[in-house]
């Protein structure tokens, strides 16, 4: 190895870009090969998790809403779902998808003179979507989300201070401008903390989407392993990906919660 | 609570007490009583579980016969294929007995028996599938499908340097879970060892499945030469014991027995191997 | 009902396990979660630090990635001690760490870290004015932790123990993946062979939820107990 006592920034990174290529070339391991595998398995990652949170959070606001709702039959089947899909594995929940709808034999039913037909997955257009991994652990790690999510602004949305609500009603605001000026954006604030244990628990609960043989980071080290039987070296530098990805979020939701939640600091 | 007290303990002591030191004065004996032999289940014809959970097949039987001619017992260990030689070099087993070939790879990390099977491997898909009836399958004509394998064995290496590129390779962990897919049609087509392909696939599917393409043995690198039992690089005795007992079946017909009674018809190492 | 198909006792075996694997992880979790609290709280840096780096690395990766790194990895390890001692000394060491203790020790290990946060909370929610009194009352350091500071810490620390608890329950499914024959593993080996996933994978969630709902039944009981003799019962979200 060259000492770095190249005078320089320059001659510096010249030196380091030589050292890394040749640990890129001596190395058997992590060769540009298999750093393409991981970066294939980082962009289905990414994407899933991306995918999985916005959906979910959409789907989460008006679920929210509703599980807050007086009506015990708009909020008793959104109560049930959230229980439901917390209450479970994930990796359960994921099973069901995948492999659930594909044993779902088509059949007919028969209304006296004609009869309808109920096709299997494979014979519709939906089987061009789940054929894929990637759309039955996208749909698994939704209603997961989703229901994880509800019940955070639901937590949110009821631990409302009193004074807001009153204040909007002594301003004549109807129901749904309450909803929308007042009570919504206040819950999202508080509920910032706690949405960001969520991403980040989503990004940790993503890897489990390699069992349903999806190429994603852990998939992509597992298949180093199987290549070269070095745990250690496979599963180590995935795990300081994720780690990076982590840490990454934790800057995101600090920055925002600075912002956010900057009027609920004491004042020195 | 019996079991429930017992499992504490282990627990408690965090594997301390899974540890059992047994010194030897001289080197290990030549065959260990019982001979632990770790296989990858299932993996038809050759290893399989019957629903009483009674492990069979053809290395069960050999493996069971290999036993019985070293007088000693065999102790069979459950074990993914990916992580079957890291749980012999981590000592979960003595030996490897699970469809393995004989490679120059794998031959730089363990020691092996002489070959008791050499198959080739072979392309099946759906009896409908486009590439049915095809004489051989290149990277054209594989060029966008989607290519299962089960994950760490030679089809996984061959499929993934040849076609990895061109074509969508999916890595399973268990022989049953591509099996499951290519029923369901997520995987166009499966390569596997031709005769396991031949029983879990074609046989056992009532003509759902085809076996196309020619079948493939070359190149030696991915390859090898056909199933060998796998052990420790230092079991030199043991090794020369095993060889022994399979040169001892050969003669007495047994393994002619076994093959005639697994396969009927695909390409058998009594006629491979001297 | 549903037509199990020979797999019911199978499956009740596997759920023996996961409750089995559950416990003894959560205990073992606690353990470390005690032992963390007390590092991060203590006065030598080396020890502030470790602790820091495990929960970091905890909290960083995921649960799957790290159970598959000390079960693979494991492996190899052991390889590399036993070979050594081969290589050196002559002796041939027998080692074989079963999927139920990788099992237990990985999760455990997992979770005592966020236990570690709980009870460092918990702790330091502790009035110092108790302490004080049990001191001037001349006990020694273990009774003010006995009689004092647990009982009172607990009271903090149940909301987090009850979210640790149900959220370690349903990370019992991951063992399956490394081989582990419990609940899960069970059921989709039977459903494999079926072709019937709704059949065991429904009855299997199914327990799941049952264990949670009990699981959340008697944490209540025991926040009653904690709390006895406090007004308002603090925050249960949920």
């Amino acid at each position: 190895m060259e000492q770095l006592n190249d005078a320089g920034p320059s001659g510096v990174i010249a030196q380091l870009g030589q050292m890394l290529e040749d640990a890129l070339s001596d190395n058997y391991i992590f060769t540009a090969t298999t750093l393409w595998h991981y970066w294939e398995g980082l962009v289905t990652t990414v994407q899933l998790v991306c995918l999985a949170l916005l959906i979910g959070l959409i789907l989460a606001v008006p679920l929210a809403i509703m599980r807050g709702s007086r009506r015990r039959w708009v909020k008793m089947p959104v109560y049930l779902y959230t229980y439901v899909f917390r209450g479970t594995p994930l990796l359960i929940q994921l099973y069901l998808i995948y492999y659930g709808v594909v044993f779902f034999d088509g059949f007919d039913i028969s209304l006296g003179v004609t009869s309808v037909h109920v096709p299997s997955i494979q014979e519709t257009w939906l089987w061009d979507y789940f054929r894929d991994p990637f759309v039955p652990a996208l749909l698994a790690f939704v209603l997961n989300t989703a229901a994880y999510t509800t019940e955070i602004f639901h937590g949110a949305i009821q631990s409302t201070p009193k004074g807001e609500m009153e204040a909007a009603r002594a301003y004549g605001m109807s129901r749904g401008k309450m909803m929308r000026r007042i009570i919504l954006p206040s819950a999202f604030r508080r509920a910032l903390p706690a949405y960001g244990n969520e991403v980040i628990f989503m990004l940790h609960a993503s890897a489990i989407c390699s069992v349903v043989t999806l190429l994603d980071l852990t998939g992509a080290a597992r298949d180093i392993y199987a290549r070269f039987y070095a745990p250690f070296e496979a599963f180590m530098f995935v795990a300081a990906i994720y780690l990076c990805l982590t840490f990454t979020i934790i800057a995101i939701f600090r920055q925002l919660e600075k912002r956010v939640l900057a009027h609920l600091k004491p004042l020195s | 609570m019996k079991q429930f007290a017992t499992r504490t303990l282990l627990g408690l002591t965090l594997g301390l007490s899974s540890f059992a030191i047994t010194t030897s004065a001289a080197q290990a004996a030549d065959v260990p009583d019982p001979l632990r032999l770790g296989i990858d289940v299932p993996y038809a014809p050759f290893g399989y579980k019957l629903p009483s959970g009674e492990l069979t097949g053809f290395e069960i039987e050999l493996g069971n016969a290999i036993c019985a001619q070293l007088a000693t017992h065999c102790k069979w260990t459950e074990q993914d294929f990916d992580g079957i030689i890291p749980g012999l070099m981590a000592r979960k087993y003595d030996v490897i007995m699970s469809a393995l070939t004989i490679n120059p790879e794998r031959e730089r990390q363990v020691l092996f028996s002489e070959p008791y099977f050499t198959p080739p491997s072979g392309w099946f898909v759906k009896a409908d599938s486009p590439l049915a009836g095809a004489d051989t399958l290149d990277a054209e004509a594989l060029a966008g499908k989607v290519i299962g394998v089960q994950r760490g064995n030679l089809q996984d290496h061959y499929v993934t340097d040849l076609y990895g590129r061109t074509a969508e390779v999916r890595r399973y962990t268990k022989l049953d879970d591509l099996v499951l897919d290519m029923d369901s049609g997520r995987v166009d087509v499966a390569f596997l060892d031709l005769p396991v392909g031949q029983d879990t696939l074609v046989n056992a599917n009532d003509g759902n499945f085809v076996n196309t393409g020619s079948a493939i043995s070359e190149p030696k690198k991915y390859f090898g030469d056909g199933f060998g039992i796998a052990m420790k690089k230092r079991d030199r005795d043991l090794k020369k014991a095993i060889d022994g007992a399979l040169e001892a079946l050969k003669a007495d017909g047994t393994l002619k027995r076994l093959n005639d009674k697994y396969f009927v018809s695909a390409a058998t190492a009594s006629d491979n191997h001297q | 009902m549903i037509d199990l198909q020979g797999y019911g006792p199978s499956l009740l075996e596997g759920a023996w396990v996961t409750v089995q694997l559950a416990v003894l992880a959560q205990l073992l979790a606690i353990a470390l979660g005690l032992l963390t609290a007390t590092a991060k709280m203590s006065r030598s840096t080396p020890l502030r630090w470790l602790a820091t780096l495990y929960t970091t690395i905890i909290r960083g990766v995921p649960d799957i990635v790290l159970m598959l790194l000390l079960f693979f990895g494991g492996q190899i390890g052991i390889n590399m001690v036993t070979d050594w001692l081969y290589d050196s000394y002559d002796i041939d060491v027998f080692v074989n760490v079963d999927e139920f203790t990788a099992g237990v020790v990985t999760i455990g290990f997992i979770f005592g870290a966020y236990m570690g946060e709980t009870f460092r909370g918990a702790f330091m929610a502790v009035d110092a004015g108790q302490i004080e009194a049990g001191r001037a009352y001349g006990m020694n350091d273990w009774k003010v932790f006995k009689r004092i500071r647990f009982p009172l810490m607990m009271r903090h620390a149940l909301p987090g123990l009850g979210n640790n608890w149900m959220v370690l329950l349903k990370t019992t499914a991951l063992v399956s993946v490394i081989g582990l024959v419990d609940m899960v593993r069970v059921a989709s080996e039977a459903a494999k062979a079926t072709h019937e996933p709704f059949t065991f994978l429904l009855p299997v969630a199914a327990g799941y939820l049952l264990i949670a709902t009990v699981s959340e039944w008697g944490l209540a009981r025991l926040k009653k107990r904690y709390n006895a003799g406090f007004g308002e019962a603090s925050a249960w979200n949920n």
